[in-house]
């Protein structure tokens, strides 16, 4: 192994390395100045997010236990550009909220740990490395979701957070376990193709399915959802919301397709039959709340069933379609949930009622809630469109006619709820409506940035044509 | 390799472990009942990496490793769960589940 090769973890090192930067900074600055930690992670990642755009070759380190290629460096662009986001929108939270501003460095450090977890997780080539980034991803998060110490319902979302989070890694370790006993390797490359169809080797992959769909929440396992995100901190909510799944989804799509290909007989069935029941639950579920938060979580759930429905097709253009879809899931959601954390950060206000005569009083914010919930909805001039047109061409490609109805009839249900949000803000009057405001310049940037984002990547089509191009990883 | 002990044996008692883990999980009403049943459901998993290692694999060490992070992995997770669980039962006083619910729609 030589320093060429050592690059390839490029990635994870600039991140560890900014991890100890800000560690030292914390130490650092005096505790009434703490404020300029923000400044400086948010520069170090700027800077880290530009290394990250760098090409780099193909390839794997430690014996084939971390891999890299075009997709995966594709992937970690865009989860970067979605963490930079975050953090954007976070910078007001973190100094104007908090009562304890001598933690703000504590809140970048965890972040950026959780996001080294999730990178390993996307580059793994070893259920060892799979199992440690996804506990290193979700740990630091559970931590981040009490960080609101005297908020009750703060620890609340975080208690059921990390309990959720064991018992699917408990399940999910149950399920490895029983595919190494039936391939007898936990390489990726060596289990190709020696998954026999058996009981056993069927029972690993429903456990094992079953771990990853709790950090995906697909429907049996999407309890505790709601509750999270509603009593978490916004941004920790929008992280979890956006770039865990992300990660979480990518991971699955990658075993599911390339590594249990000979099961693909089975889990084409578990696929589908979740696929349904995911999009249905969370579309009627999401038809029923009031809080902006538990709506977007609902919300989520229901997206999560449409990224799944492309799963059934197990071909290129599946990869890309849902690494495609992710893309713009990501950008969506957190502008929706960054206008909700712009409102309720002055105004403490997160209910749906509460949002009525929002245009009259701050017209770009709504506007920016419009254009992310039209994409979340899959209205066409905005991204939100193309990307559930390539999902419903996936599905459609490989026969599944039937699939893609259900999924036409439950984009129609979502649209319902969808609009009666935009419906509040821009028809209804109200005669106590939210203040006019002015946000910080950090959420404007990155509300300006998502809306920007939202309208060009959809008609942009070099983007859709690079992500087909460099999603040839699937090969039977 | 335990004399006259078949794979048979250890698989189904660490299957059974798992499951009274999960009902566990289920059923208790106190969070500290909670983090047990979760330890068994992790435990388990462990004895299966080694179980399975040492009856069908002898020759590669995949399975051991693997329990040895499986089981320092577990005690952090613990140790979050326990300091979250402190820190709702200084603004509860309580860790039974009933006295948790604010949110349920």
């Amino acid at each position: 192994m030589n320093w060429n090769q050592i690059l390839l973890m490029r990635n994870e090192i600039v991140l560890t390395l900014i991890i100890l930067l800000v560690l030292v900074s914390d130490l650092i600055v005096k505790d009434n100045r703490k404020k300029i930690i923000s400044n400086i992670a948010i520069g170090l990642f700027v800077i880290h997010m530009l290394i990250g755009f760098i090409p780099m070759p193909e390839g794997s380190l430690f014996g084939g236990m971390y891999r890299t290629n075009h997709l995966i460096f594709g992937f970690k662009i865009i989860l970067n550009v979605g963490v930079l986001l975050i953090l954007l929108q976070s910078a007001s939270w973190l100094h104007d909220k908090l009562q304890d501003t001598t933690k703000i460095g504590e809140f970048y450090i965890i972040l950026f740990s959780s996001l080294l977890g999730i990178y390993f997780m996307v580059s793994s080539g070893h259920f060892l490395i799979l199992y440690m980034g996804l506990e290193l991803s979700v740990l630091p998060i559970s931590a981040l979701a009490a960080y609101e110490v005297y908020n009750r319902k703060s620890s609340e979302a975080a208690i059921k957070l990390i309990l959720s989070a064991a018992i699917s890694s408990g399940v999910f370790l149950f399920g490895i376990s029983i595919l190494y006993a039936v391939s007898g390797s936990l390489y990726f490359d060596d289990i190709l193709g020696k998954l026999p169809i058996s009981y056993f080797s069927v029972m690993g992959l429903v456990f094992f399915f079953s771990g990853l769909a709790f950090k995906i929440s697909l429907v049996p396992f999407h309890l505790w959802t709601a509750d999270v995100y509603e009593g978490a901190p916004t941004p920790v909510s929008n992280y979890l919301s956006v770039i865990s799944k992300a990660g979480a989804v990518f991971i699955l799509m990658v075993l599911l397709f390339i590594t249990m290909n000979t099961l693909h007989d089975i889990w084409i069935y578990l696929v589908y039959g979740i696929t349904v029941l995911t999009m249905f639950i969370g579309n009627f579920f999401a038809l029923r709340q009031e809080n902006m938060k538990r709506f977007l979580a609902f919300s989520s759930v229901a997206q999560a069933g449409f990224i799944l429905m492309a799963m059934v097709s197990a071909n290129q253009a599946g990869v890309s379609s849902v690494v495609y879809f992710m893309a713009i899931y990501i950008f969506s959601n957190i502008g929706a949930f960054g206008v909700v954390e712009a409102i309720s950060m002055k105004t403490g206000k997160e209910n749906m009622k509460d949002y009525a005569g929002l245009y009259r009083t701050n017209p770009k914010l709504s506007l920016v809630l419009m254009l992310s919930l039209f994409s979340l909805a899959g209205i066409p001039p905005v991204a939100g469109f193309f990307g559930k047109f390539f999902l419903y061409t996936a599905a459609a490609g490989q026969g599944f006619y039937v699939l893609v109805f259900i999924a036409v009839v439950n984009v129609t249900i979502s649209l319902y709820y969808y609009l009666k949000v935009i419906r509040e803000a821009f028809l209804r009057t109200s005669d106590t409506p939210i203040a006019y405001f002015k946000s910080d310049n950090y959420m404007k940037v990155s509300l300006a940035i998502v809306a920007v984002i939202l309208l060009v990547i959809g008609l942009y089509s070099p983007f859709y044509d690079y992500i087909y191009s460099v999603s040839n990883i699937v090969n039977f | 390799m335990i004399e006259g002990v078949s794979i048979y044996e250890i698989l189904t008692l660490t299957t059974t472990v798992f499951f009274i883990g999960v009902y566990g999980f289920v059923t208790r009403k106190n969070l500290m009942a909670m983090l047990i049943s979760i330890e068994l459901i992790l435990n388990s998993a462990a004895i299966n990496f080694v179980v399975v290692n040492k009856y069908l694999f002898p020759a590669k060490m995949d399975g051991d490793i693997f329990s040895i992070f499986i089981i320092a992995i577990a005690a952090g997770e613990t140790a979050l769960a326990l300091a979250i669980i402190i820190n709702l039962y200084r603004l509860i006083m309580s860790v039974k589940t009933k006295d948790l619910e604010t949110m349920k729609h």
